[in-house]
C-alpha cells in the first residue's frame, strides 16, 4: 500500500497536534491576545527548523521516495489574494479556534460539534470556486 | 516515569514545533506537501462540484494521499485523546482566563470541567444560546473555506509550509491570518459573547 505512509503520517500529525495543544480554542484566543509565547514558540520553532530544512534540501537537490523533485513550488505573487483570503480565514480561525488541521483531529476526539464547522468550511471552498472569477487574485 | 506517561504531558512549545517541521519533511519526502485545506477542494470535487464549477474539475485523484493524511490526523486525535490524554486540562494564562471569564467562557481547571480544547459555552448546540452557537460554529467554517482557498492555503500551507520556503506571498497570508484573528478576538468576540 503506497498511501500507507501518509496515513502514518496523518497520524503523527493528529497526536502533534494535541499533544502541542494547537487543537485548543483557548490557546489560539491566548496568541491572539498575546498574552502567551507557547503557540508563536510553536510556528517560530517549526518555520526555523523548516526554513534551514528546506535550504539544505535544494543545496543538495533531495529528492522524494520515488526520486521526484520536492514539492517545493513558488507561489505567484499577489498582495489582494493574500491579505482579503487570509483576513477572512483568520476571522474564522479565531471565532472555532481551529485552523484546518485541528479541525479534524478534534473530530478524532470526539467533539462531534466541529462536524458543523467542517461541512461549512467544504460549503465555503465551494462558495470560493463559485465566486472564483469575480474576486481579485 | 515510562514513556506513555511522559508522552501524555503536554509537549514544550520546541518539541511540538520540531515535530510539525518532521511532518512537513516527512510529507515533501513521501512527494506530497503540508497543506491541509486543500483537502477542503478534492472534498467538493469528490461530492460531483465539477459538474457545475470548473475550479473543482482537476485531477483530484493526484490528492487522495492527503485524504489519506487527514483521515491520519483524525485517528491521531482518537489516539491522543484514549490513550495520550493529558493528566489536566489545557492551562493557559491567567491574563486569558480572567478575559475569557469577563466575556462568560470558562477556563476548565480540571478535567471534570473539560479539556480545554473547547469551550463548551460555544461548542454546545442545544440549550439556551443554541442558535448563537449553531451561528457561530456555521459562519466561522464558512470563513475558513471560503478564505483558506481564496488565500491559496492555511496555517500549514503558508505559515509552515510557504514561510519554511521563503515565499512571501505567504507571509502576506499570515498578515492576512492575524488582522482576521485580531478583529474577531478583540472586537467581534467580546460582542457577541457578553
Amino acid at each position: 500500500m503506497k498511501q500507507l505512509k501518509f496515513l502514518f503520517a496523518g497520524i503523527l500529525f493528529g497526536i502533534v497536534m494535541t499533544k502541542s495543544e494547537a487543537i485548543s480554542w483557548f490557546r489560539i484566543q491566548e496568541m491572539f491576545r498575546f498574552e502567551s509565547f507557547h503557540m508563536y514558540g510553536i510556528i517560530g520553532t517549526a518555520v526555523v527548523i523548516g526554513v534551514i530544512g528546506v535550504y539544505l534540501l535544494k543545496r543538495f537537490s533531495v529528492t522524494s521516495i520515488d526520486g521526484q523533485a520536492l514539492m517545493l513550488k513558488q507561489k505567484e505573487f499577489s498582495v489582494a489574494r493574500y491579505l482579503l483570503g487570509g483576513t477572512i480565514f483568520g476571522l474564522g480561525w479565531a471565532i472555532t479556534g481551529a485552523c484546518p488541521g485541528p479541525l479534524f483531529t478534534l473530530l478524532g476526539h470526539g467533539i462531534w460539534s466541529i462536524l458543523v464547522v467542517i461541512l461549512s468550511a467544504i460549503f465555503g471552498t465551494y462558495i470560493y470556486g463559485i465566486l472564483r472569477s469575480k474576486l481579485p487574485h | 516515569m515510562d514513556i506513555i506517561s511522559l508522552l501524555s504531558q503536554p509537549w514544550h512549545w520546541s518539541i511540538s514545533g520540531l515535530m510539525i517541521a518532521g511532518v512537513m519533511f516527512l510529507l515533501l519526502y513521501f512527494g506530497g506537501a503540508f497543506g491541509v485545506s486543500s483537502n477542503l477542494r478534492v472534498m467538493c470535487s469528490l461530492a460531483g462540484a465539477g459538474k457545475r464549477t470548473e475550479f473543482f474539475r482537476f485531477d483530484w485523484k493526484s490528492q487522495i494521499w492527503n485524504l489519506i493524511f487527514i483521515l491520519g490526523a483524525v485517528i491521531g486525535g482518537y489516539i491522543a485523546s484514549h490513550y495520550l490524554a493529558s493528566p489536566d486540562p489545557v492551562i493557559i494564562s491567567e491574563a486569558t482566563q480572567n478575559h475569557l471569564s469577563s466575556i462568560g467562557i470558562t477556563t476548565p481547571q480540571s478535567l471534570s470541567q473539560g479539556t480545554g480544547y473547547v469551550p463548551h459555552e460555544i461548542f454546545t448546540l442545544t440549550g439556551e444560546h443554541s442558535l448563537r452557537n449553531w451561528l457561530m460554529l456555521i459562519i466561522g467554517g464558512f470563513l475558513i473555506g471560503f478564505g483558506t482557498r481564496w488565500a491559496g492555503g492555511c496555517t500549514s500551507g503558508h505559515a509552515i509550509s510557504g514561510l519554511a520556503n521563503l515565499q512571501l506571498p505567504s507571509l502576506i497570508a499570515v498578515i492576512g491570518f492575524f488582522i482576521g484573528g485580531l478583529l474577531v478576538t478583540w472586537i467581534v468576540l467580546p460582542l457577541i459573547l457578553s
